[in-house]
């Protein structure tokens, strides 16, 4: 497996020993999708279920809407809406936990060899209980009579409660909680083999802070940042219990649509339809990105 | 430790043992099954009862349907029986082996969505109404217009819990419409009336009990026996029956198809007709049960709760709402998307 | 050390966010096991310090068993995403560019692109039709779905800490006439421990938190921490949960503890 191999022999290697987890990902998860992907070309049961009969009714209520009241049909903008706000609380998650994971990243990788292994599980600890249970203890930071606003209130920093529950904020405070993780970790992965040398080479020729930052840390621990923002930017995409119990759930993320049509909109094909949509999107992304990425690198 | 490793060896176990003698498969809703009662069904019959939590109708709809999960009895909301029957999932029900059934109320006996009980055995039955906190707000709680057309003072802070059959239901009623209805006027008029009353919510989400409790809800869209609850932690809460209508439900135990223990769900059927038992029902869960005779089991707090005993002058606004055809279904989810997108 | 010096690892702003973002992290936790304590009935609503939860949660053998169970599970499933992640992503850094590389990449990642709804339907229906095939309804289905969904998350982390790692190293082994598994047991993993670490951990704690797709495809009596939770979502959370939680953090540390007293007297 060192230096020697070439052409052929690499990707049966690569395939190899991709296989264990390309069966298991098969069996367990992508091979049962291929359910879904027919259920959406079926017409949908009575109450739960499909019936086994073709129909493209679930593929074009993804596109289009028909009014309930005149009949009349136009491009579903309210799937449409509803799509655009989960993709801009997910990047806007993204980016808090990016802001908060890189600092906490480097702190922990630059810790003695010792002390970076407790401080790497001080970050999951909190993650150890249930994400309920810690969704409902963030609820209880931020309510009108909780922790926060109390404390603000007995500092006189404000006289009456801040209502941060039920609003945009306390849905990005939560999800930018659930996902720090999965930004920190992959970031410490990266950063931990970072050669801090070339910080000092960087400084010996007179870069500034930010430069460094910029010409050489970043550059150097990308994968570990595309790790962390495709970790965090594609689970949030489908959250589901965060915007629902902190969001006060008066608007729909596109998890909560799809769980719509799977429960009480009794609809699965549309649901099985909306998916394969997030499906295709998420995945052409990625495309593009790895097409894009492996142009500038190096290893390509 | 040692405790730990038996109880991992245990569970490791247990999953193979799933069909042995002397087990029952419950699955319930989450909460709603008195640890109590499940002992003293042990003690009686040696009959071991796993319970297994599901939290909405179309879960354990899906997964009864799907199969193989090894349930015996399951407990769906009244109007999901009818679903089930014609899916063909229960058996039906031999009377012959059920001694107590004659303990089932009159009232409850013969029921529009399982005539003359030949699938299903009562286990809970409440109300979907308004909690209201009377600080907040003092006027005539007996309305659907509290969450939508609020009063000025309650404006912003009412909280709606998110479940579309209730929620369409009670704002059908409120413009004079019939449960179920497809007639477009109607629905009109229950769009319009949601889509001007959201802005005037503050949320749309369950754990109304706590937050009643504390005050961060001063109004709610909520259960009767959640409400009762409330109501001990915080006596400002009052529990209102709205006049122009407001669903009831009743979930009752059925037995499953391809129940593989048969003879121990009858037995479990058997018991919880007794009223002492089915009193023990209500006493952990806060719910009226069906079962004649089973009050003077019940403690004071429970007899008198004007949220569990309905006052006559509100008895006639409550409605069992019927299983809706797919096609109001298919509107309904329609008016629900274009509320909440 | 004993020179005082310019510290190069620091970067302006960066502990004090860190720091900021240990508070962050905690102040939930702190009021949880406050609340764990709680006298009262409610999450969110103080009555009076008690251990009353605490008993009652040792008397429930339901939320006990859930919450070993959630743990049997999170440990085998991550076990499992970790080793399949680990061999994936030597298969595809660091070996050059060869045909399905990206191919393999997308269906590793598969698992994070649709909500978690979609694949518990999905496996509802086909671990259904197995279960009534089988007999079987163990936990094994639970474990094979958590640990297929986890492996993106150990995946990622592994891959980051790979790619553009050095070979030299290996290629020295290599030339010492290190057998590729010496080379790949005393040279790339030690260089890899990090990623995999972290990547373990996000498999473990992904599948210990995981709701909905464990409530489509238990069978009964197998309900987790988080499923038993979701079922009383719709009624009333009670500081039981609270108390349960609070135990498990407390022998995560007193483990974590043990283990760094214990590896320090090593050294």
């Amino acid at each position: 497996m060192s230096g020697g191999a070439h052409g052929r022999s690499k990707g049966l290697n690569g395939w190899l020993l991709s296989l264990p987890a390309l069966v298991l990902l098969f069996v367990a998860a992508s091979g049962p999708l291929l359910i879904v992907a027919v259920y959406s070309f079926l017409e949908k049961g009575d109450y739960s279920g499909v019936r086994w009969i073709f129909s493209g009714d679930a593929w074009f209520r993804v596109l289009f809407e028909k009014d309930i009241f005149d009949g009349t049909v136009s491009l579903a903008d309210a799937n449409l809406s509803i799509f655009w706000r989960s993709v801009k609380l997910s990047l806007a998650t993204t980016f808090i936990t990016f802001v908060l994971g890189l600092p906490t990243a480097w702190f922990i990788a630059t810790r003695a060899a010792k002390a970076r292994a407790i401080w790497l599980f001080l970050i999951t600890i909190p993650f150890w209980t249930n994400l309920l249970i810690r969704t409902f203890a963030i609820m209880e930071v931020i309510r009108n009579q909780g922790l926060l606003n109390t404390a603000l209130i007995n500092l006189g920093v404000i006289s009456e409660p801040i209502q941060i529950l039920y609003t945009d904020t306390a849905v990005l405070i939560g999800m930018a909680y659930v996902y720090l993780p999965l930004m920190v970790l992959p970031l410490f992965a990266a950063i931990d083999r970072f050669d801090m040398r070339l910080i000092e080479a960087g400084y010996d020729l007179y870069a500034s802070r930010w430069l460094i930052l910029r010409r050489i840390i970043l550059p150097i621990i990308k994968p570990g940042i595309v790790a962390g923002c495709i970790l965090v930017f594609v689970p949030s995409l489908g959250a589901y219990v965060t915007p629902r119990v902190l969001g006060g759930g008066k608007n729909m993320m596109i998890g909560n649509f799809i769980e719509l049509q799977f429960g009480q909109g009794q609809n699965w094909p549309l649901g099985a339809a909306l998916s394969m949509v997030l499906l295709i999107v998420v995945m052409g992304a990625l495309l593009l990105y790895t097409r894009v990425s492996s142009r500038d690198d190096p290893h390509g | 430790m040692r405790k730990i490793l038996i109880a991992t060896t245990a569970i490791m176990a247990s999953s193979v043992a799933a069909m042995a003698e002397g087990t029952l498969n419950l699955y319930n809703w989450g909460n709603y099954t008195n640890p109590e009662l499940l002992e003293k069904f042990t003690k009686e019959t040696g009959i071991d009862v796993t319970v297994t939590d599901y939290d909405s109708n179309t879960t354990a709809l899906a997964k009864v349907e799907a199969g193989g999960s090894g349930f015996d009895l399951v407990v769906p909301s009244h109007n999901y029986i009818p679903i089930y029957v014609g899916k063909g999932l229960l058996a039906e029900l031999d009377h012959s082996r059920l001694s107590n059934i004659g303990n089932i109320a009159d009232e409850w006996a013969d029921v529009p969505w399982d005539p003359n009980r030949a699938h299903s055995i009562p286990w809970q039955w409440g109300s979907t109404g308004i909690a209201v906190n009377t600080k907040a707000y003092s006027g005539d709680p007996h309305t659907s217009d509290i969450f939508l057309d609020p009063p000025e003072e309650l404006v912003g802070k009412v909280n709606v819990v998110p479940e579309m059959s209730d929620v369409m239901a009670m704002a059908i009623f409120n413009v004079g419409g019939e449960a179920c209805t497809e007639d477009l006027e109607v629905l009109r008029k229950v769009r319009d009336k949601l889509m001007a009353a959201k802005p005037s919510w503050l949320s749309m989400d369950y754990g109304t009990t706590d937050k009643l409790s504390s005050g961060d809800y001063v109004a709610s869209v909520n259960w009767n026996g959640s409400t009762m609850r409330a109501r001990i932690n915080n006596p400002d809460v009052v529990y209102g029956y709205p006049k122009e209508g407001y669903p009831l439900f009743m979930d009752s135990v059925a037995l499953l198809a391809d129940a593989n223990n048969v003879d121990e769900a009858y037995q479990f059927l058997d018991f919880i007709m007794v009223p002492e038992n089915a009193a023990m029902i209500s006493n952990f869960a806060r719910y009226a049960n069906g079962i004649a005779g089973s009050e003077p089991f019940m403690p004071d707090e429970m007899k008198t709760a004007p949220e569990i005993v309905t006052p006559a002058e509100h008895a006639d606004a409550g409605r069992f709402l019927p299983t809706c055809p797919p096609s109001a279904t298919e509107l309904y989810t329609s008016i629900w998307t274009e509320l909440l997108k | 050390m004993g020179k005082r010096r310019f510290d190069v690892t620091t970067l302006p702003g960066f502990t004090f966010i860190a720091i900021t973002a240990f508070v962050l992290l905690y102040a939930p936790i702190f009021t949880l096991v406050i609340y764990s304590f709680n006298g009262g009935n409610s999450v969110n609503v103080w009555g009076g310090f008690s251990l009353k939860w605490y008993a009652i949660a040792a008397q429930n053998e339901a939320v006990q068993s859930a919450a070993i169970r959630s743990v049997i599970i999170a440990v085998s499933a991550s076990g499992i995403a970790t080793t399949v992640a680990t061999m994936a992503a030597l298969g595809t850094t660091r070996r050059g560019r060869f045909k399905g590389q990206t191919a393999i990449y997308i269906m590793i990642n598969q698992p994070l692109m649709v909500p978690e709804i979609v694949t518990a339907v999905a496996l509802l229906i086909f671990f259904s039709s197995i279960k009534i095939a089988t007999g079987y309804t163990g936990l094994g289905y639970l474990i094979l779905a958590h640990a297929a969904f986890c492996v993106p998350f150990a995946y990622l982390p592994i891959r980051a800490r790979l790619e553009g790692m050095d070979m030299t190293m290996e290629t020295a082994a290599a030339d010492l006439y290190a057998s590729p598994w010496q080379t790949f047991r005393y040279v790339t993993l030690p260089l890899l421990m990090p990623g995999v670490i972290a990547g373990a951990m996000l498999a473990f704690v992904i599948s210990l938190d995981d709701v909905i797709i464990t409530e489509f495809v238990k069978s009964a009596g197998q309900d987790t921490l988080p499923t038993y939770m979701l079922g009383q979502l719709r009624r009333a959370l009670t500081p039981e949960v609270n108390a349960i939680s609070t135990v498990l953090l407390a022998l995560t540390v007193v483990i974590l503890t043990a283990f760094f007293l214990i590896t320090r007297k090593r050294d």
